[in-house]
């Protein structure tokens, strides 16, 4: 058997032979079938479609035409798309069942949000149409800036940043630019980053060509007061702070408005990462927190696809000082009611930082979030945070007697556990994942946030009934239980899932990125 | 570098790293505990040689399959070597992180910074501090 390199197993577990079932000579197990990468495929040298040689044609590529082979497989196209639905069969996505992965807000993607997506005037544009003949598309640009604006309280959003990451270097660009427009550039180079942050938020500030100060969080999870206070009073180069709240701890930052004063009164900016918004949409306005720039995860929060199934979209806010350096182009409705792009060569641009995308970003996205705003309603989205929050607090209240809750008390929208409760046993957090994987649930996030020893992260989101809270609970519960007593088993899970463990550390520290064509020769002998 | 390097006076900082003093120059590396929380090492990233480092500093990063960690220079100085075999063999942090697994030597620039910080017996009751 295959082992990896901590000596657990990582071949494909033969359950069939365990249950006793013959080998077969396909490599299939029943309806499990064995799929091959489609380079180890055996066509080589042949071609999927038949089409006649073109006659009459001049060679105009001077002589560059190719010679030899492109090197790919020619497969037909029922061999393609096989290839990829038995692929696709060994997913797991949000369609097949819980997906609890934490600060991720795997929430269920509403296929009314498909339908609205595909309707003709909002599919079939394309983005150099004259703007007169896109009236409709621009209007819904427009209309949904302005629920975004309402639901954050904040006088400005910048819709073209296409994932979280991206709204997050918006916002650092537009802190950059006020900065750069006040003449301190030069002089405030320094981000104040939380310990619990998402890694993206320091690459970011470093990205945006500051340092960053890490501030440690105090033993309830939250932001050392003391700490930012002294770090306010020892240094004078402060550019801003990034904080997610509530914060990767499942725990809502009670001292903000605290934190938002300190760091103006020091003449820095306040960014916010806007990760976990689903917690406290429709209950709390970002900007009367004090924050200057928020991006929303239009793919978390506003139930688009993501996972795999994107592309993410991440709208960000900003607040009066920063509005006037938000990128181009912007949605602006003239006053004809019209609806304009706003780019570089008008005066309301004359500050933007620039442009971050080709076009206005994602508009697919758009569209699905407006409609998964119309069709909950202020007061539906409102229940939605609600719910979001009520289950994983029901998470945690069933799984706290088995497990460590990381810290006293409710949480919003994640439940984060310690692995204390295992002691010196010798099973990890990790254990605990791969044995998930054999109950068939998609695993939590574990090790982060790095402020929790051996962390495992669970976002359940609204999405889930009680009874399948229940059902996930149970056998999380029982996996918990059985690494608590030791149960060795666990350091070979899992032994359901298409492939046990595979070799991470292996993979990490040798990466082979790049594929090698097993045997040539026999291709080249055909 | 000398053999017995290892054998000179040993000191350890809060962010579990050892430096080891052998004139004016300290060798730095990652603890036992420090290798054993991380896990897997998979990546290192280490300083360039003459580069100059106050205390505090982020001076290189340690990744591992469950979290990437800067390490700090324990003490000021410049960087008179680093041990580039980590580079394409990252495993010696785990494998040996008191001995083969050292990340780099410095110059030191002020030995009154040693004063702060921890002999061994310090140091193995931080961690017993920290666990409990």
């Amino acid at each position: 058997m295959t082992m990896n390199s901590t000596g657990r197993p990582t071949a494909p577990t033969d359950i069939a032979a365990a249950a006793g079932a013959p080998e077969t000579v396909s490599g299939s197990r029943g309806l499990l079938q064995h799929e091959p990468l489609i380079f180890e495929t055996d066509r080589w040298g042949k071609t999927g479609v038949d089409l006649p040689a073109p006659r009459g044609r001049e060679d105009r590529l001077g002589g560059l035409a190719r010679k030899s082979a492109v090197d790919l497989p020619g497969l037909s196209e029922p061999q393609a798309v096989r290839h990829y639905v038995r692929l696709s069969q060994r997913n797991y996505a949000i369609d097949l069942g819980l997906f609890p992965l934490g600060s991720c807000t795997m929430k269920h993607n509403p296929r009314l949000n498909e339908r609205m997506a595909r309707l003709p005037g909002f599919a079939d544009i394309h983005p150099m149409q004259p703007q007169s003949t896109v009236q409709g598309a621009l209007g819904l640009i427009d209309e949904l800036a302005g629920w975004l604006k309402t639901l954050t309280g904040m006088p400005a959003v910048a819709m073209s940043p296409k994932a979280g990451a991206h709204g997050e270097l918006c916002g650092m660009l537009a802190i950059r630019k006020a900065l750069e427009v006040r003449g301190e550039l030069e002089t405030r180079r320094r981000v104040l980053v939380p310990a619990s942050a998402h890694g993206t938020n320091p690459a970011t500030a470093i990205q945006c060509g500051f340092t960053v100060d890490e501030i440690g969080a105090g033993k309830d999870g939250l932001v050392d007061m003391e700490a930012l206070r002294v770090k306010l009073e020892e240094t004078d180069d402060i550019a801003g702070i990034m904080l997610t709240n509530p914060n990767t701890c499942g725990l809502f930052e009670r001292d903000i408005r605290e934190i938002a004063d300190l760091i103006h009164e020091a003449g820095g900016y306040f960014y916010c990462d806007g990760a976990n918004f689903n917690a406290i949409m429709g209950r709390v306005r970002p900007g009367d927190l004090g924050i200057d720039a928020m991006h929303i995860n239009l793919h978390k929060t506003f139930s688009t696809p993501h996972g795999g199934g994107g592309p993410g979209s991440g709208p960000t806010v900003l607040s009066d000082a920063l509005a006037a350096f938000a990128p181009v182009p912007f949605v602006s409705q003239e006053e004809d009611g019209g609806f304009m792009l706003v780019e570089e060569d008008r005066r309301e641009a004359a500050h933007s930082f620039g442009r971050m995308v080709a076009f206005h970003g994602q508009m697919g996205m758009f569209v699905r979030a407006l409609s998964y705003m119309l069709s909950h309603g202020a007061d539906g989205l409102k229940q939605a945070g609600e719910d979001a929050v009520l289950n994983a607090n029901y998470v945690q209240a069933r799984l706290k007697e088995v497990m460590s809750p990381a810290f006293d008390g409710f949480c919003m929208h994640e439940a984060l556990f310690s692995d204390d409760f295992l002691g010196d046993n010798g099973i990890e957090t990790v254990d605990i994942a791969k044995g998930l994987l054999d109950e068939g649930y998609h695993p939590m996030t574990m090790y982060f946030p790095l402020v929790v020893h051996g962390a495992m992260l669970l976002e359940p989101t609204e999405t889930e009934s009680r009874a399948e809270l229940d059902r996930f609970c149970d056998a999380l519960a029982d996996v918990a239980r059985r690494a608590k007593a030791g149960d060795e088993t666990l350091k070979g899970a899992p032994y359901l899932a298409p492939l046990r463990r595979l070799d991470e550390t292996r993979a990490a520290r040798k990466p082979v990125l790049k594929w090698s064509p097993p045997a040539r020769e026999s291709v080249a002998a055909e | 570098m000398a053999e017995d390097w290892t054998m000179h006076p040993r000191y350890y900082t809060r962010e579990h790293e050892w430096v080891t003093v052998h004139g004016e120059l300290a060798t730095i590396g990652i603890t036992k505990f420090a290798a054993e929380q991380l896990g897997d090492v998979v990546f290192v990233e280490l300083p360039e040689k003459g580069k100059s480092f106050t205390r505090g500093d982020d001076m290189a990063v340690v990744e591992s399959v469950k979290a990437a960690s800067d390490v700090y220079a324990p003490v000021s100085g410049e960087v008179v070597d680093v041990n580039g075999e980590l580079e394409g063999a990252p495993e010696r942090v785990n494998e040996a992180p008191d001995a083969d697994g050292w990340f780099c030597v410095l110059k030191i620039a002020d030995a009154d910074e040693l004063k702060t910080l921890m002999d061994e017996e310090a140091y193995t009751k931080f961690c017993a501090d920290e666990a409990s």
